[in-house]
């Protein structure tokens, strides 16, 4: 979605009573927009009365804050090492190949974006993954590629 | 029409990964074919994840599981007559009578698996609520002094005596203080907090309650990680459902979801993340006891560390105390992971050792091949060869060993892993995370990734071992928090117990 100025006023107004709303704020407002244009950071310092480069240097602290949108359908791979112990490195590079792209890279079409995670809590039933808000354990590409198919191609 | 059969489907996300929800529907579906009443409860995981889906039926001989369950299962299992206990392929009796659960303790899990875990009424049927009123009842000081009579050590790692810290927060002088849980359990190798979240919540609030009530706490925060989002869901429910029966009335608590930064499971990042900032470490002193969130007294600990805090003081403290090894007392939630063949949750007291767990209860490795390293504790945590299995769970010891108990996470590999790849990933990993605070740790880790790097290439290899030791020291000795502290132990560790994956010709 692009940004509205005004939305994004509305969800700001709904986070800024919290104590420490940044997080809150730039989570919300992700959620709803998909990323965090240059805009954001304006806009939150302003209406929480901080300097820009705070807000900045928080939204670029966390790996979870994008600043451009992704692709329709997140696929995140866990590299942690219990999915590194069953093949969670091959596993990334066979979806690596199978997309035609490279970590945190969208498919051309626009589908699918590959991203690292580290560790899904999935670790006894590793390799796993998340698709879409689908987990997916003791994950394999046949089996990533049918979650992938029900976030719709 | 025939009684309603109960049947419990874990919607913990380890069976949901495996099919759980749609294995629920093709139940529930097969049961109105046959005209048949049910009603489906979804509970947490006992546990037993290579089992997973474990569904289990009441029967009037108690409750027996039959797993892992796969759609095509269904129908066999309803002609088998799974309903009153029939025996079938998937059936493994009683879960609490089977092998794995059969050796275990359960303080902190004790209601894992067996209850709905958004049901007050289970809550209560189990013993949830005992623990805030035997606090209420016993006052303040008698709790604190059950507290440290338990011997509880903090369960995210550092092993501090959660009375301690407790006592030291409540005597401060302050307007203000808060009960922090950390809840951004972010090593590999660990899933206890996310499935205690998932399937027992309560015992968290409740935990957190009798913080709140021994310290003179008014608010307090869950930070949990947002690689969690299962857990979210349930805590979200739980905590409005904590707050209609009461169980927030005198500390209210707010849920804060992370934004996937390892180093916030540092509890000075995570106060500093809490309040809105970068998730930077900070020095200590002032400890947060004194100085913690927004500069007031805080209790910052683990899930499982807080969740324990009621079964103690419904159970005892002297019991809990009497089980342990060393100055390590109680109950450990252990997590097998990994290449393993029987992972899952594993909570026993301290004392058991690292062979027992890996090829005993956890059936030693998936994969069939030997197993050949151990990594305990987390990514900051040492590889341990097999020569080092007989090392009893216990802090001191793995001290002793320059090793890590952590969260009690064990990841198993066999004899393809790559030891080196292993040292150079803990690198990248520190690298990757590092909070930038300090020098060792956010130039110290990339420079050691080229350093191994150079190991793997075969260049220099002696000289750039003794430097890869060199930079672990300064590492260890010039962080200010674990990250960078700790790094040494896995990547030491790696060159120290198998030097044949540094030295290839």
């Amino acid at each position: 979605m692009a940004w509205d100025v005004l939305k994004a006023a509305e969800i700001i107004d709904a986070h800024r009573h919290l104590d420490g709303a940044t997080l809150p704020v730039l989570r919300a407002l992700q959620e709803a927009f998909g990323y965090l244009p240059e805009e954001a950071t304006a806009q939150v310092a302003d209406a929480l009365n901080l300097s820009r480069a705070e807000v900045h240097g928080v939204i670029s602290f966390y790996h979870d804050f994008r600043r451009a949108p992704i692709g329709r359908t997140s696929l995140k791979l866990c590299r942690a090492e219990a999915c590194q112990a069953m093949g969670a490195d091959a596993l990334a590079s066979e979806a690596a190949a199978k997309l035609g792209t490279t970590w945190h890279g969208t498919t051309t079409d626009g589908r699918v974006t590959l991203e690292p995670v580290f560790c899904l809590g999935l670790c006894s039933v590793a390799p796993a993954a998340l698709v879409g808000d689908e987990l997916v354990a003791r994950a394999d590409w046949p089996r990533l590629a049918a979650a992938l198919d029900k976030c719709g191609r | 029409m025939s009684r309603t059969h109960r049947i419990f489907v874990p919607a913990d996300s380890a069976a949901l990964a495996l099919g759980a929800d749609a294995v629920a529907v093709a139940i529930a579906d097969e049961a109105a074919r046959r005209q048949l009443s049910v009603q489906i409860v979804r509970t947490g995981s006992r546990g037993m994840h290579w089992l997973e889906p474990l569904v289990e039926v009441e029967t009037a001989s108690g409750r027996i599981g039959y797993g892992p369950v796969g759609l095509a299962d269904v129908v066999s299992l309803f002609e088998a007559g799974w309903l009153e206990g029939a025996a079938h392929a998937l059936c493994i009796g009683a879960p609490e009578a089977h092998p794995f659960m059969a050796r275990q303790t359960r303080w902190t899990f004790e209601r894992c698996g067996v209850v709905d875990p958004l049901s007050w009424e289970d809550f209560v049927a189990h013993g949830g609520g005992q623990g805030l009123a035997q606090a209420r009842a016993l006052g303040a000081e008698a709790t604190l002094a059950a507290l440290i009579e338990s011997g509880l050590r903090g369960r995210g790692g550092a092993g501090f005596p959660a009375g301690i810290k407790w006592r030291t927060v409540r005597e401060t002088q302050a307007n203000i203080r808060y009960v922090v849980c950390n809840a951004d359990e972010g090593d590999s190798g660990t899933f206890a907090d996310r499935m205690l979240m998932e399937g027992d919540p309560l015992a968290l609030i409740e935990g957190m309650a009798i913080c709140g009530f021994v310290v003179g706490a008014r608010k307090g925060f869950i930070y949990i990680r947002s690689e969690y989002p299962r857990a979210i869901r349930v805590l979200e429910q739980a905590l409005e459902l904590a707050r209609t029966r009461g169980l927030l009335a005198d500390c209210d608590i707010e849920l804060r979801i992370g934004a996937g930064s390892y180093v916030c499971g540092e509890e000075t990042a995570l106060l500093e993340s809490l309040e809105g900032k970068r998730g930077q470490v900070r020095a200590k002193p002032p400890l947060p006891a004194h100085a913690g969130l927004f500069g007031k007294p805080t209790v910052v600990n683990n899930v499982l560390t807080l969740a324990t805090v009621p079964s103690i003081l419904v159970r005892g403290a002297a019991g809990y105390a009497a089980l342990g090894h060393g100055r390590s007392r109680g109950t450990m939630p252990i997590q097998l992971a990994g290449n393993i063949r029987h992972g899952g949750l594993f909570e026993a007291p301290f004392g058991i050792s690292l062979a027992e767990l890996v090829d005993e209860i956890g059936g030693g490795t998936a994969s069939g091949r030997p197993v050949r390293a151990v990594q305990v504790g987390g990514p900051l945590g040492a590889y341990f060869p097999r020569a080092l299995f007989d090392t009893p769970l216990d802090y001191e010891a793995f001290a002793a060993r320059d090793g890590l108990v952590g969260h009690g996470g064990i990841v198993v590999f066999d004899d393809t892993v790559d030891m080196v790849r292993q040292a150079r990933f803990a690198m990248e990993f520190c690298a990757t995370e590092s909070c930038g605070k300090c020098t060792p740790c956010r130039v110290g880790s990339v420079r050691g990734m080229e350093v191994v790097d150079k190991i793997i290439a075969g260049r220099d290899v002696a000289s750039n071992l003794a430097l890869l030791e060199d930079l672990c020291h300064t590492l260890r000795l010039g962080s200010l928090c674990a990250l960078g502290g700790f790094v040494p132990f896995p990547v030491l560790s790696a060159v120290r117990h198998f030097p044949q994956d540094f030295q290839r010709p």
